[in-house]
């Protein structure tokens, strides 16, 4: 029999029974819908943590200094500055991939403008900080290799410090700032970062030369790096090697025999990032799982469904069998039903899916992700569960004995 | 070449553990034009004869010939297809699809057949036509009467023009009057060279037929050959019910 022949039959049984037949369709498009709005959920809070951790720089290393030991006591880690400005030059240069190396030498300061006055954290660093935190200057410029060098009284100030010191919406370059007692020319404005993941403030913080920090601010302890050194390694997927490029590379310049304690430690970021992804997926995995179970149960009200409409049609299907209806298409008819009815449940709940997921991202303040290969996965699936579901049921039709059926009351 | 040939046809089910000989060594032969009553009691066999006759069951033992092929030789598929070309079924309970219209009901076998759509309205309103029901195409089988019914199963055994009409108790559900209307359908379409098989209980019934096949405990026991009694409404129809073309149907087309 033609395809057409057997949609028609399959529609028109449907629509006959009009009622059950939008309760069954509605199992499938809550179970649809669910599949597509955990699966947006998930991939939205997913998308959500890796833009943190991209603000937070998924390159990103940090080198601690090592602790000191007192009297029997062993001191945490950069309780003693053991790194040179020699290591940060060689880790800078030496290591292929280390793309990046920033000293960060850190202090709490009063920072006054003319009419005003913030504490606030200044930061003496070099000009590489910026490209490992990819920091880009809302207003102005960022730090240069003339102001280190030169030790220049220049400063770039957070978002925040400016909204304190001069209002919102200034524009305070070129302006003069003391900070202490000493004046600094306003190089830059940083555009606002908003708040670490550990909730700590970006845009409270203005950042002035290293070589100035040491000279105007707090006396160095020569050689040493009186902080820590952040580094950028080339690619995010990078990290781990840089990580042991910068362990042996101090190793040996600190001269620590084989099994020796570190006087240093390396932190990687792109752990806790990669943990908290992992995290996001599971959860995307486990949402989506309870979805898919929803369609199951969907898929078994189907099944359910055209049970009791072969029973109900037996006779039916004895009269069709008798004017010469073959079991293929008995068959036919009945998987035509129930795919109708899945793909009919599939297009409602992708657009319901979409509609939820669209009110969630909104609701958490997510980015909308919709995959269309999730959208098609769903599609999909609701025929695979149509048809999946509607065989049996089609095969019991199909494998009716014709006398039988006909005898059927 | 006769339209069915039965040699020594055994048909036995498994009733529990007991074996129940349906049909125990029927002999038959049906030429085609012939029109033959088939009598007995209810356990006598002679349904499970119409099955076969009709291909929707298959002997246990025996040759059972249908237009010259023979049954226990044919799969599902092709005992189908004869179905659908070679015979036409009327059922005492006439088995209508109750939710569709009587035309749809007698396009059924040539939706089976492949005919295109526009070719199966003409066929099915032909045959409509011909049973006297072409004003009630558009009607539900709920919307019509039992004869009227039973006038639109006959347009479906027609429809797709088989050789075979096979009939089960055709007025077993009708009031006399109807029934002889009915009858008198069949025995015009036997005129036209319709071979008709039909099960009944009933004597007045089959005195309508040239033949009567009486059976018992799966035997054929008697095959005698009569002159038919005419089958006449005695009394005029109704002007509304269209009914008095039965008695002027024409040749099919």
């Amino acid at each position: 029999m033609r395809r057409r022949e057997t949609l028609r039959i399959a529609l028109g049984a449907l629509r006959r029974n009009r009622l059950r037949t939008v309760l069954t369709v509605m199992g499938v498009v809550i179970g649809t819908a669910s599949v597509l709005a955990m699966v947006a959920i998930g991939t939205g809070a997913r998308a959500r943590v890796a833009a943190t951790f991209e603000a937070m720089g998924t390159h990103m290393l940090i080198v601690l200094p090592g602790s000191i030991q007192a009297g029997g006591l062993q001191g945490g880690f950069g309780t003693e500055a053991t790194i040179t400005w020699g290591d940060v030059a060689a880790m800078a240069t030496q290591l292929p991939s280390v793309q990046a190396a920033a000293p960060v030498l850190r202090t709490s300061r009063n920072v006054q403008s003319e009419s005003d006055n913030w504490t606030t954290l200044v930061v003496g660093t070099t000009p590489a900080y910026f490209v490992i935190r990819d920091w880009r200057p809302r207003l102005g410029r960022l730090l240069d290799e003339s102001d280190e060098s030169s030790g220049a009284k220049v400063v770039v100030l957070g978002q925040r410090v400016v909204e304190r010191l001069f209002g919102a919406h200034a524009d305070p370059v070129g302006q003069r700032v003391r900070i202490g007692r000493i004046p600094f020319v306003i190089a830059g404005v940083l555009a606002e970062k908003g708040q670490s993941p550990m909730g700590q403030d970006w845009d409270d913080m203005v950042f002035v030369p290293g070589s100035t920090f040491r000279a105007k601010m707090q006396a160095g302890l020569g050689q040493f790096v009186d902080g820590v050194v952040l580094l950028r390694a080339v690619a995010a997927d990078q990290t781990t090697r840089s990580r042991s490029q910068v362990e042996s590379l101090l190793r040996e310049r600190h001269r620590i025999a084989p099994g020796g304690d570190d006087d240093f430690s390396v932190r990687d970021l792109s752990e806790i990032a990669t943990a908290q992804r992992q995290g996001a997926r599971v959860l995307t995995l486990l949402l989506a799982s309870i979805a898919a179970v929803s369609l199951l149960v969907g898929g078994i009200g189907i099944t359910n469904i055209m049970l009791v409409s072969v029973t109900e049609r037996t006779r039916e299907v004895g009269v069709r069998m008798a004017v010469g209806a073959r079991g293929r298409d008995i068959q036919g008819q009945f998987v035509a039903e129930a795919l109708v009815l899945a793909l009919a449940g599939g297009v409602a709940g992708l657009l319901l899916g979409v509609l939820a997921a669209w009110l969630m991202a909104r609701a958490f303040h997510w980015p909308l992700v919709l995959q269309p290969m999730v959208a098609l996965a769903a599609l999909g699936f609701s025929a695979v569960v149509g048809v999946g579901f509607g065989i049996y049921p089609a095969r019991r039709a199909a494998r009716l004995d014709p006398i039988e059926a006909l005898r059927f009351e | 070449m006769s339209l069915v040939t039965l040699q020594e046809v055994f048909r036995t089910y498994l009733s529990g553990s007991e074996e129940v000989r349906a049909l125990d060594g029927v002999s038959l032969e049906v030429e085609p034009g012939e029109s033959v009553a088939i009598m007995g009691a209810s356990g006598s066999g002679k349904s499970t004869l119409m099955n076969l006759l009709g291909c929707l069951d298959r002997p246990t033992r025996g040759r059972c010939l249908l237009a010259g092929r023979d049954l226990a030789q044919l799969s599902a598929d092709e005992r189908a297809s004869l179905r659908n070309r070679e015979v036409g079924f009327v059922f005492q309970q006439f088995n209508l699809l109750p939710r569709v219209t009587a035309q749809e009901n007698v396009e059924l076998p040539l939706v089976y057949a492949e005919v295109s759509p526009v070719e199966r309205r003409r066929r099915a309103l032909a045959a409509l036509d011909r049973v006297g029901l072409a004003q009630r195409a558009r009607h539900l089988p709920n919307q019509l009467s039992g004869g009227q019914q039973q006038r639109v199963a006959i347009a479906r055994a027609l429809v797709n023009r088989p050789r075979l009409l096979l009939a089960d108790e055709p007025t077993g559900n009708l009031d006399s009057r109807t029934s002889r209307r009915i009858m008198a359908l069949l025995q015009q379409l036997g005129r036209e060279g319709l071979t008709l098989v039909m099960v009944t209980h009933e004597p007045d019934v089959a005195r309508h037929a040239a033949r009567v096949l009486v059976m018992r405990d799966g035997r054929i026991v008697s095959d005698t050959r009569q002159v038919p009694v005419e089958a006449a409404e005695d009394e005029p129809a109704p002007a509304s019910t269209a009914m008095t073309t039965e008695s002027t149907v024409s040749l099919p087309t």
